[in-house]
């Protein structure tokens, strides 16, 4: 699979312990629940960040998506909490 | 006319509203969101999806647009850190009649709070810090547009 640029953001970002990194995932990380599950394994603070799926919100190349998306194609991911702007 | 913007520096409400009422319409309507400053905050952090932020906001426009027959709309919002009293965001709507610049304005608010990326970060003068959870009432405020769309 192509390399694919993972974005984080607010709590997401600090629990991450970076803003930006560029992963390349095993073969059958097909969806967004599955990239999650797998990004969990890379670091205590991964672990941390994804620990709770339902308080995670994501967009890929920059759409709001839900987790039974498909990564396929994918050039940039992000990761974040429910937005509150306004 | 579309005017959307993300900016750190401030804005003038009454050169924008100045701007919207030149069009021609018979109603100018806006939303402006400012700072509060109760429980102690001293500073209001937002940050955003910088690569997305512009485009999110431009489909809420281009929605408010398909709904109501508007002359022009303009969507400000600020990020970066803000002091209580600073104005965060506006909306505001021109059109021929006052109903649609009142009721896109209240759907483009709405729909901002849910539909852009943006994340507060608030800062208390006792040194706590804390991100900002979203609200029920906001997501019941966006939703109740579904129905009407």
């Amino acid at each position: 699979m192509a390399a694919i640029e993972m974005l984080y953001f607010a709590w997401v970002r600090e629990a991450v312990g970076t803003g930006a990194e560029t992963v390349t995932p095993p073969e059958g990380v097909a969806t967004l629940g599955d990239l999650v599950g797998w990004l969990s394994g890379r670091s205590p603070g991964h672990a941390t960040a994804f620990a709770e799926p339902h308080r995670l919100r994501a967009a890929i190349d920059q759409d709001f998506v839900d987790f039974a998306a498909p990564i396929a194609g994918a050039r940039e991911i992000a990761l974040f909490p429910p937005v509150t702007g306004g | 006319m579309r005017d959307i913007r993300v900016q750190i520096e401030r804005f003038d409400p009454g050169e924008e509203l100045a701007r919207l009422e030149a069009l021609g319409g018979g109603g100018v309507a806006s939303f402006t969101g400012i700072v509060r400053g109760e429980g102690g905050l001293v500073e209001l952090l937002l940050e955003h999806h910088p690569g997305m932020t512009a485009q999110a906001m431009a489909r809420i426009a281009v929605e408010a647009e398909r709904r109501w027959p508007l002359l022009g709309l303009t969507l400000i919002h600020r990020h970066g850190p803000l002091a209580p009293g600073e104005r965060i965001v506006f909306v505001g709507t021109a059109a021929m009649h006052r109903g649609p610049a009142l009721e896109a304005s209240a759907f483009l608010i709405d729909w901002l709070k849910t539909a852009a990326p943006f994340w507060k970060r608030e800062r208390f003068a006792d040194g706590r810090e804390a991100w900002v959870e979203p609200r029920a009432g906001d997501a019941a405020a966006a939703a109740r547009w579904d129905d009407q769309g």
